[in-house]
This record gives structure tokens, C-alpha cells and sequence, in this order.
């Protein structure tokens, strides 16, 4: 089966129905919904395929497929998936349809004091900009051509942009104007300096091969120097660390994550951040050894101040929707955190971990989204004693918040523990500050739970609020069942993950440290 | 289904009727399942399911504790692989359990005492509309508590206690409606995760030492002695960090009696019997790291010591029934401490106290919460007075465990306690006095303060009335509840014999914790202990009796400037909470904000201030499209420099 086209058919399709899409007329939104979510569910039941096609022992990329696109400067379309990549893949084609169900009255629906918004903005336009984003993140993720990855990138921020600028809450035109530009300034102040070293990577190839290349795995065998190293692990690094986002390159993030609609918040901070840590380890740690272990205690200083000071600011946000996006800027500190302790473990945990949280804000999002829609308002203020009212919606909350303290038993305690116990190995003093957090996490959560969902019940009019409808709870039951499944048995996930991340640390030269006092082999289980 | 497969080197595996030690945690947990997603449809006959489920766990429960006994004495651990739940590369851990001689005598506590309190439930949760939903908590409760103690590694020991912690959590805040249960249980859960960062680095910690969680790789490297005495003790004290979070030890005690905003039956369950003694159960179960490092144990002992006191001195302050009863749950647990703290020889005394306060200490929570149901939800003890005629079998049941609790002989807690403080003093030197002191003069004040809980309750003059606007009508409660505060109350009396008198229990979990101790030397002899001990009780019934039956009590407690200074610190207790507040919180909050205030001003500023340096951007930040054009093109022309710049660095470098 490997020789089947899997990643430019998952390229293809919503790329094509994207076309197709914003081609459908404006009065036939329903249509435009009905096709974008079979298209998009099509498109999950591939990815799904392709990882059950997909064989973790082997090395190197699968599905690979290599077209010349710019033969001068020796550019390619050039395609392949390892564990890293196809998990989130996968991860992306499943929140895409999920997304849509979600989405499915937000555009066309009046806003919730009744004042009519219709006409104003094009239903198919909406799903037409899902279509192509899902487009851009299965190829950011697909490339193995750096140019290519570069231009999907890049290509990635157009349809967010828009569906920030012109699909943000209704009534703060000015804001989400702001929120749109501040992040695509920021995306493409990052994505510049990449392509600068991007190119710098062409001409070291060119130097050394005698013909350029953006080939990654030709690129992967360069001997480039130290100094060079540096230079363009840097430019790769903030464009990074901007999209990711790390501290302090994160003021975009609060903004884009209010201002977006909900869909584009699920995606924007559950897959298009995933980008900036994919490219983490992806490409910094192999393109770049010495540079990686060089800046690795800069990088993980950062991710430590991350994820307290993403969880501090999350604590005192009364906007639900930037309390969310804090929470993320803690997590991704712990994901950079993983990715740059230089274990197998911990790094297998940060890839887990984007997968995991990509799955625990996304819920937290929706739950966040369907208060908003019932109540019009994101500030913790409109809320109060919901969970007599809302039962469901309290309990789905609960849940969301809780994979995103990582309680045991559910996805993201996997992940998170092995990003500690990780790091541990390597940086005792880091991994026990970074442990530390983990009360905070629990005060974030729980404290916005406390303010919104217990208590008397806010006001006489909220006792009207309805509870989930049958749309919203198929479009968390997915996210639900898996949240817990993941917690309980994480293993098929993990075993496509480990022999990538493990092979990766490897190459680069970083093996995992020994334990001081081992016990003997028999009892320590079985290594592999 | 699980694998058959024994996969420790030390344990046998699981077959015959062990296999089905899974169907332990999967029993409760299916309950908690069926009723959570079921939903209302589940009303009717919800709480039947639920008390079903705890019942059948414990059915279970005994017949493996039976089989347990049918096996010869040198192959009692029995471990049941499950799955494989995290592995990678170095790290693995598996799904795996350990039905063993302690894992045992927790299991038929939890799931015994446990259903009594799901039976009594029925009963005192009748009238509630969430009864249902009560009920899968209490379920979840159990299925967690029980994973806690199954586990045969440290990491899903670890996945039980914050699951214990969860269904706390769910329990305090079960009417969550008011804004004190809400407030409780959250603060419950901050300060048993701060315990919960101890164990997670304990967890860490034996991994980056042994290269494994698994009991018996970890604990036999910690008797095998190839752990650094440093690296042992550090272990230790993290694992005392978990467990003063979740026993509601000293500094980590202020969260227990505020989740008494929980119902009465919770209390009992999780804030008396089970869950709070896990931390005791914790650092039993890693006897072996701690027989070895006599740092940690010291302060263990400490940590116990103090409790004792803390718990004893607050809890003859407070007005409130259950906040007394929490108090004393805190100092009982302090003995536990003091007791597991004392090595090898007090391992099995601290778990039979343990396992002996489990009956007396939910006999008393239920008989507290048939008194609250009588009087219509009031809990001030100085309300009550008079209340045994109206309540002869709350009166009679209570009674056993209120005798048990203070130490009468040949009650349970009598054999139980007294151990202890013999043991404590045969620790020896000045320390072994300074512990056994301090354990006597708690047995004292809490023969005190007990004995004043009790006489305010019962006996003296009806401070309530039955008629006008607050007219309160005790009656009894039904036999659903009764029922289980009989057979607690059967437990209260006779537990504390059956474990302790021929050393029965010490026998059954000496392979746990080695033979260890030599019955030789003893600093006071027993008898003199015994009779101290009793000495000091009946000291404290006495000022009890006299202060509080032979003269009038008023209805309501006398303000703060009309009493002591010690008694105004302990009905604060003792300041724990100031100090929280004062050196935690506030900062906390201070910092929040500053944090706020910077990240929009600050930090936003400066990136947006170093991006107007390199491209002249801020000002276009404010505008819309139009203007985004243009700094479009502006940031393409500094990119295009860049690259430039890069490539020729990199040809130069």
C-alpha cells in the first residue's frame, strides 16, 4: 500500500473542495455546509487509513513522493509522512469535521441579541477557508521539500487570516481587524527570517554538494559548521517559537484566540501552533545538532518561564476565550520543554502531548463556544451556577478541563508525565520547577470552572439557557471518548510516535541518560 | 480480557480465582458509568445499582482475601498484568495490579466500609434530586481508592490518588449551588496537588535512579541498599509531601475540614475511613525506602507528632459537629503517622489503627449525620442537648465509637492507640519520650474533646425548641441508616482486639514489611503505658464531664474577646488558613495581576516596540487592511534583506 498516493490525495481533496466550495452560490449555504463536511469526513476516514497503512518499525519516510517543481533551484514537491507527521495529520483531519459540525450555525446564525448578521457574511466562504486551511496544515505537515514546507507556511495564514478578520465576533469589527493583522504580522515576520534561512540551508547544500538542494533528508546529511549552525537555527527557531507561540513571542495569541470564531480558534491554537513545535523537532534538533544543544538550555528556560506565566495570566483573564489561549502558551512551554530535554521519553511525550492538547483545548474551545453563542459573552461575569442549568455542557466542561490538568486516566497525563519524567533525567532542577506547575494548571481550570459553572445561578434569564442540543453533543461525544481512551490506552499512539522521535534524538547523537542504581534487566522490563 | 501473565519477578501471577481481581475496580467503575451517561432515565433505581456495585466488589474482595489465606504464608502477592500503558524505550509501566497481604486488608476495608456508607446513603440522600448522580461519584470513589491500592507500580498508584482526589472533589462540591461547597472543594484539590508534585518527582526520581516504578524493582533496590542514602531520603520525603497532601497532615492539613461542606456520608467515606489514610497506606506500602532512611522517618514521626497535637487542640474549639469530628479525623490520622514513622516496629500498628479508626470514625460520621438529618440540617452542637432519649440507636451506635475513639478498654481504639504509644516510647532516648508524651497527651485531649462532642449532642438540657419559628422535631433515623451505623458500630467494638490481641494483624502483613522488630526492650513497661494512657483519658473525660454536663452550656458560643488567646487561634485554625492566604494567595494574586498589566503593556509593548525598530510596523498594527498592505510590503523588503544578510554570512562563516 505504500506506494499509494496517501498524502497528495489528502492534499488534493480538501484543496479541490475548497474551490468547489467557495464557488457555491451564497443562498445555498446549506449545500455548502452538506459538502464541506462529507468532504471533510472523507478526508478523516484517508487519514485514518493511511495510519493504519502506515508501518511504525520502519524507517525513514513513508508514502513518499517526489516531483521536480522549480528544477533551477532544485525545489520539489516533495511529500512523505513519519510518525511525527502523521499523527498530527491525523489530528488535523479530525478536528476539521468536527470543526464544521460545530461551525454549522455560527456564520448565518443572528447574533445572540437577536440582531440579524446574514448578509453580511458568505456561509460557502466560511467553509471554503476551512477547506483550504485543512489543505495548508495536511501539507505543512506532508513536506519533506523545506521549500515547500516554507510555502505551505506561509499559504496557511491566508485562510486564517480571514476567517479572523472577517469571522471574529461580530460586533468588535475593530478588534478582530487588530487581532487578524497583529497575527499575520507576527506569522510573517517569523516566516521571513525562516525563509532566510531557508535559503542559507540552500546555499550551504550548494557549497557542499555542488548543486542546491531543499531536499530535507539531503539536507539532514550536510556537515554544516557550528557558527552557521547557530545562524540558521535561529532563523528557524523564531518562526518557530512565534507560531508555537513560546514566550515572549506570544502576544498575538490571546488576541487571535478571542477574536476568532470558534472553529478557527480550534484550529488556529489546536493545529496551526502544532506547526511551530512540529517544526521544533522536526527541523531544528536533526538539520541542527550542535545548534540544537547549544540554545537547548535558552529554549527550555523559555518553556519553563512559559508555562508559569502563561498559567499566571491565565488565572487572572476574565475573557474565557484568552484564558484559553493562556492555558496553551503554558502547554506549549511544556512541549518545548519535552521537545529540547533531548530524551526519547520526553520527547516522545511532547509529540503526545501537541496530539493531546490539540484534543483537550479543542473541547475546551467548543464548551467555551457554545457558552459564548447562548450567552453572548466571553466574560466569566455572564456566567454563574450554570451547571444547574447546563448539566451536559458543565460535565463536557469538566472533562475538557481536566485533560488540560492532566488528571490521570486521561490523554494528556501521558504525554505531560513523559515530558517530566523526560526532562527529569537530564534537567532534575528544571523538571522539578516545571513539575511545580502543575498546581497552577489545576487552579486555572478549576477556578474558571468555579466562577462559571457552581454557585447560584447567575441571573433569572440564564435560567432559560438550554442545554447541549443533539448537534453539539455528536460534536463532543468524538473528543470525549477519546480524551479518555487516550489516558487509558495510549499505546497505538505511542508506538507510531517513539521509533520516530527515537531515531530522530539518535541521528542527532543524544542518547537517553542511564538510571544511576539500575535494577537488573529482567526486572527492569523488557527494553526495545 | 487480561493476560494470565505474572510479568514481575516476585509476585506470582495471577490464575484460579485471582484472575478476577480486575472486576475489583471494574465493578465500581461500571457503576459510576451506567449511571453518569445513563442520566435521568437511571433515577429510579440509580442508588440500588450503585450500593450493588460497591457490595459486589466487596463479595469479591473476600473471596480473594479467603484465597489469599489459603496460600501458604511465602507466596501471598499475587499480581495480575493488565496491558501495557506507557512504554517507551527506558520508561516502561504497565496496567498491572497486586493483590497482596496489604493490598488485601485495604480492599475489604474500602469496599466493606464502603458499602455500608452506599446502604446508609440510601437513606440520608432519599429526599436529594441529585441522589443519582451522588451515588456514580461515590461510585467512582470507591474504583479509584481501590486502583490506588491495587496498583503494582508507583505510577498507577499515582493515576489512583489523583482520581481519589477527583472524586473528592466531585463529592465536596456535590452541592455545588453554594458558593462554600464550591470554594471547598476547590481548595481541596490545590493542596492535594501540591502534595500530588511530591509523589510525581518520588515517581521521577525512582526512574531516573532504578530505571522503574514497579514495587518491587524499586523496593527491592531500596532494600538491597544500592540507593544512595541521599537519593533514598529524597525519595522518601517527596512521597511524605504526597502523603501529607492527601492525609491532611501538617502544613497540608487546612483543606480537610472544609470539605466537610461535602454530605455527611462523604465525610464519612473519603474524609474519615478511606481516603485520607492513603497517605498512611503510601508510605507503608514504600516501607522498605523508609526502614532504610532514618532521616525521613524522623520526620515522619514529627509531622505525626505535631498533627496529634494541631488536630487535638482545634478540634476542642470548634461548635461545629463535623469540623470536631474532621479535627479529630486529622489527629487520629497523626498517630497513623507517628506510628508508620516509627520503622518496623510500628508499620502494622499504624495500619491497624488505620483499619480500626475506619469502623469507629464513619460509625461516628454516619451517627453525626442521622443527628443533622434530625435537627434539620443544624450542625452547631451548641443547638443540640438531650437528643438520646429521641435517638436511642444513633445514641447507642454513636456512643460505642465515641468509647472507642477515646480508648476504652476492650474497645477498639483502646488496643489499638495504646500500641502506638508503647511503641513510641520504646523508640527509646529523648525523642522516644518527647513522642510518647505527646501521643499521651492527645489521647487525653481527646478524651476531652470527644467526650464534650458527645455530651453536647446527647445528654445535658435541649437546647433547641419544638415549637415557633425554629421548631426542630429529632426523631430517628430509618433503619436504612441505622442499619449500617449498628454494624459500624460492631466494628468499633471489636475490631481493635481482633488485630491486635495475639498480634493477628502484624502476622498476616509482617512478609509487607519484614519481620524486622524484636519484642525486648522497653522503656516503660507495658503495663505502666497502659495504665498512663488510661490515667490521662480519664482526666480528660473528667474535665469534659465537669465542665460541660455539670454545669449549663449556653446556646451560644462566647465571642472571640471573651475567650482565650489559645482558643481563639484554634477556632482559626491555628492560622493555617491566615497563613495560606497571607503568604500564598495574596502574593499570588498580586503577581497575577502585575502579570496582566505587563503582558499587555510590557511585553506586548516591547516586541511591538523592537518590531517598529526593525521595520516600522507599530503604527500600521492599529489599522485595518489598508494598511496592512503596506506593511506587508515593508516586512517583505526587511525579509529580503535578511536573506541577503544570511547568505552571506553563511558563506563567510
Amino acid at each position: 500500500m505504500n506506494s499509494f498516493p496517501w498524502l497528495t490525495l489528502l492534499l488534493i481533496i480538501p484543496a479541490a473542495a475548497a474551490v468547489v466550495v467557495a464557488a457555491v452560490p451564497r443562498r445555498l449555504g446549506t449545500l455548502a455546509k452538506q459538502v464541506t463536511l462529507a468532504v471533510t469526513l472523507v478526508e478523516f476516514v484517508l487519514a485514518l487509513l493511511a495510519t493504519i497503512a502506515y508501518e511504525p518499525a520502519k524507517a525513514g519516510f513513508q508514502f513518499s513522493q517526489k516531483y521536480s517543481w522549480i528544477k533551477q533551484f532544485g525545489i520539489s514537491y516533495s511529500v512523505g509522512a513519519d510518525g511525527i507527521s502523521l499523527v498530527l495529520i491525523l489530528l488535523a483531519t479530525l478536528l476539521v469535521p468536527i470543526v464544521v459540525l460545530a461551525s454549522w450555525d455560527e456564520v448565518d446564525a443572528a447574533s445572540p441579541d437577536g440582531a440579524p448578521v446574514a448578509g453580511r457574511r458568505s456561509v460557502p466562504a466560511f467553509f471554503a477557508l476551512l477547506l483550504a486551511l485543512e489543505a495548508g496544515m495536511v501539507g505543512v505537515f506532508a513536506a519533506t521539500d523545506v521549500f515547500l514546507f516554507y510555502v505551505f507556511f506561509e499559504a496557511m495564514l491566508i485562510p486564517m487570516y480571514f476567517l479572523i478578520g472577517s469571522y471574529g465576533p461580530v460586533k468588535e469589527q475593530a478588534q478582530r481587524s487588530y487581532a487578524a493583522v497583529k497575527f499575520l504580522l507576527y506569522s510573517l515576520f517569523g516566516g521571513l527570517l525562516m525563509l532566510a534561512a531557508v535559503i542559507g540551508l540552500y546555499v550551504v547544500s550548494s557549497d557542499q554538494l555542488g548543486t542546491g538542494t531543499f531536499d530535507f533528508a539531503t539536507l539532514r546529511q550536510l556537515d554544516i559548521t557550528p557558527g552557521v549552525q547557530k545562524l540558521l537555527f535561529l532563523g528557524f527557531f523564531i518562526a518557530f517559537a512565534i507560531k508555537a507561540p513560546l514566550f515572549p513571542f506570544h502576544t498575538w495569541l490571546p488576541d487571535a484566540g478571542a477574536q476568532s470564531p470558534t472553529g478557527g480558534a480550534i484550529l488556529l491554537v489546536g493545529v496551526l501552533d502544532k506547526v511551530g513545535t512540529f517544526g521544533l523537532i522536526r527541523y531544528c534538533i536533526p538539520l541542527f545538532p550542535d545548534a540544537s544543544s547549544y540554545f537547548a538550555p535558552v529554549v527550555l528556560a523559555l518553556a519553563v518561564i512559559g508555562i508559569f506565566y502563561g498559567a499566571l495570566l491565565a488565572i487572572g483573564q476574565r475573557d474565557m476565550k484568552r484564558l484559553v489561549a493562556y492555558t496553551s502558551l503554558a502547554h506549549f512551554g511544556f512541549i518545548a520543554m519535552g521537545t529540547f530535554a533531548l530524551t526519547s521519553q520526553a520527547g516522545t511525550g511532547a509529540v503526545l502531548y501537541m496530539v493531546n492538547h490539540g484534543l483537550s483545548t479543542g473541547l475546551l474551545f467548543l464548551v467555551v463556544g457554545f457558552l459564548v453563542a447562548r450567552r453572548g459573552s466571553r466574560d466569566v461575569g455572564a456566567y454563574r451556577g450554570m451547571a444547574q442549568v447546563t448539566p451536559v455542557l458543565a460535565g463536557v466542561f469538566l472533562i475538557a478541563g481536566l485533560s488540560s490538568l492532566a488528571l490521570p486516566g486521561l490523554n494528556s497525563f501521558v504525554s505531560e508525565f513523559l515530558v517530566l519524567a523526560g526532562t527529569f533525567t537530564r534537567y532534575r532542577a528544571l523538571a522539578i520547577v516545571a513539575t511545580a506547575g502543575i498546581v497552577l494548571a489545576a487552579i486555572y481550570i478549576l477556578y474558571l470552572y468555579q466562577r462559571t459553572m457552581t454557585g447560584p445561578v447567575v441571573s433569572e434569564d440564564a435560567r432559560g439557557v438550554l442545554d447541549l442540543s443533539v448537534r453539539e453533543k455528536i460534536v463532543v461525544a468524538p473528543v470525549v471518548a477519546l480524551i479518555i481512551a487516550l489516558g487509558i490506552y495510549p499505546k497505538p499512539l505511542i508506538d507510531i510516535v517513539r521509533p520516530t522521535v527515537t531515531a530522530t534524538f539518535e541521528d542527532a547523537g543524544h542518547t537517553d541518560p542511564t538510571p544511576t542504581a539500575p535494577v537488573n534487566a529482567s526486572q527492569a522490563g523488557g527494553h526495545s | 480480557m487480561p493476560h494470565e501473565v505474572g510479568h514481575e519477578v516476585g509476585y506470582a501471577a495471577a490464575s484460579g480465582v485471582f484472575s478476577a481481581t480486575w472486576l475489583l475496580l471494574v465493578l465500581p467503575l461500571a457503576g459510576a458509568l451506567i449511571l453518569l451517561l445513563g442520566g435521568r432515565r437511571t433515577d429510579r433505581w440509580g442508588h440500588l445499582l450503585g450500593t450493588a456495585a460497591s457490595a459486589a466488589s466487596f463479595v469479591v474482595g473476600l473471596v480473594l482475601f479467603f484465597g489469599l489465606r489459603g496460600r501458604a504464608a511465602d507466596d501471598r502477592q499475587v499480581a495480575q498484568h493488565l496491558f501495557s500503558w506507557i512504554s517507551v524505550n527506558g520508561f516502561q509501566v504497565d496496567a498491572g495490579l497486586l493483590f497482596d497481604q496489604l493490598s488485601a486488608v485495604f480492599v475489604l476495608l474500602i469496599t466493606g466500609v464502603g458499602t455500608l456508607i452506599h446502604i446508609y446513603s440510601i437513606g440520608y440522600m432519599a429526599h436529594d434530586p441529585g441522589r443519582r448522580r451522588f451515588f456514580a461519584y461515590m461510585n467512582l470513589f470507591l474504583a479509584s481508592m481501590l486502583l490506588l491500592v491495587l496498583g503494582d507500580n508507583f505510577l498507577v498508584l499515582y493515576a489512583g490518588w489523583e482520581l481519589v482526589g477527583l472524586s473528592s472533589f466531585l463529592l465536596i462540591k456535590f452541592w455545588e449551588y453554594k458558593p462554600a461547597a464550591a470554594t471547598a472543594a476547590n481548595k481541596a484539590f490545590y493542596m492535594n496537588r501540591v502534595g500530588d508534585v511530591g509523589l510525581a518527582l518520588a515517581i521521577m526520581l525512582m526512574f531516573a535512579t532504578v530505571g522503574s516504578t514497579n514495587y518491587d524493582s524499586v523496593l527491592g533496590a531500596a532494600a538491597a541498599d544500592v540507593i544512595g542514602y541521599g537519593t533514598l531520603t529524597a525519595i522518601a520525603l517527596l512521597l511524605l509531601l504526597g502523603a501529607c497532601g492527601k492525609s491532611g497532615q501538617f502544613p497540608l492539613q487546612a483543606w480537610l475540614p472544609d470539605a466537610m461542606e461535602g454530605p455527611t456520608p462523604i465525610s464519612a467515606l473519603i474524609h474519615a475511613a478511606t481516603m485520607v489514610t492513603a497517605g498512611v497506606y503510601l508510605i507503608a506500602r514504600a516501607s522498605p525506602i523508609f526502614t532504610e532512611t532514618q532521616a525521613a522517618r524522623t520526620v515522619v514521626v514529627i509531622i505525626g507528632a505535631v498533627t496529634i497535637i494541631i488536630g487535638c487542640v482545634i478540634g476542642c474549639a470548634y461548635d461545629d459537629i463535623k469540623k470536631v469530628l474532621a479535627y479529630s479525623t486529622v489527629s487520629q490520622i497523626g498517630y497513623m503517622f507517628l506510628a508508620v514513622g516509627l520503622g518496623p516496629a510500628g508499620y502494622a500498628l499504624g495500619i491497624a489503627h488505620l483499619l480500626a479508626h475506619g469502623f469507629f470514625k464513619a460509625g461516628l460520621f454516619l451517627g453525626s449525620g442521622s443527628v443533622i438529618h434530625a435537627m434539620d440540617d443544624e450542625q452547631d452542637m451548641r443547638k443540640y442537648g438531650g437528643l438520646w432519649r429521641l435517638m436511642p440507636v444513633t445514641w447507642a451506635t454513636f456512643g460505642l465509637g465515641y468509647l472507642a475513639i477515646i480508648g476504652l478498654p476492650p474497645l477498639s481504639g483502646f488496643f489499638t492507640k495504646d500500641k502506638i504509644i508503647e511503641a513510641a516510647f520504646d523508640k527509646g532516648g529523648t525523642s522516644g519520650y518527647l513522642l510518647g508524651l505527646t501521643a499521651l497527651l492527645g489521647a487525653g485531649i481527646t478524651a476531652f474533646y470527644m467526650t464534650r462532642l458527645f455530651l453536647l449532642t446527647f445528654h445535658g438540657e435541649r437546647r433547641w425548641s419544638s415549637s415557633g419559628e425554629h421548631a426542630k422535631h429529632p426523631h430517628e433515623s430509618p433503619r436504612v441508616m441505622t442499619g449500617p451505623m449498628a454494624l459500624l458500630a460492631v466494628g468499633s467494638v471489636f475490631a481493635g482486639g481482633l488485630f491486635i490481641v495475639g498480634g493477628t494483624l502484624q502476622d498476616w502483613l509482617a512478609p509487607v514489611f519484614g519481620e524486622g522488630h524484636e519484642e525486648g526492650a522497653h522503656t516503660l513497661s507495658p503495663a505502666v503505658v497502659t495504665a498512663l494512657t488510661l490515667l490521662v483519658a480519664a482526666g480528660g473525660f473528667a474535665g469534659a464531664y465537669l465542665r460541660y454536663q455539670l454545669r449549663p452550656v449556653e446556646a451560644v458560643g462566647r465571642p472571640d474577646s471573651e475567650v482565650g488567646l489559645v482558643t481563639v487561634a484554634a477556632r482559626h485554625d491555628l492560622y493555617a488558613n491566615t497563613f495560606n492566604e497571607t503568604v500564598f494567595m495574596r502574593p499570588g494574586q498580586y503577581l497575577t495581576r502585575f502579570l496582566v498589566w505587563l503582558d499587555t503593556v510590557g511585553v506586548d509593548g516591547l516586541v511591538r516596540g523592537t518590531a517598529a525598530g526593525i521595520g516600522g510596523l507599530s503604527g500600521r498594527l492599529r489599522r485595518t487592511q489598508t494598511g496592512f498592505v503596506r506593511s506587508y510590503a515593508l516586512s517583505m523588503l526587511g525579509g529580503a534583506v535578511l536573506v541577503v544578510m544570511t547568505a552571506l554570512l553563511v558563506r563567510t562563516g
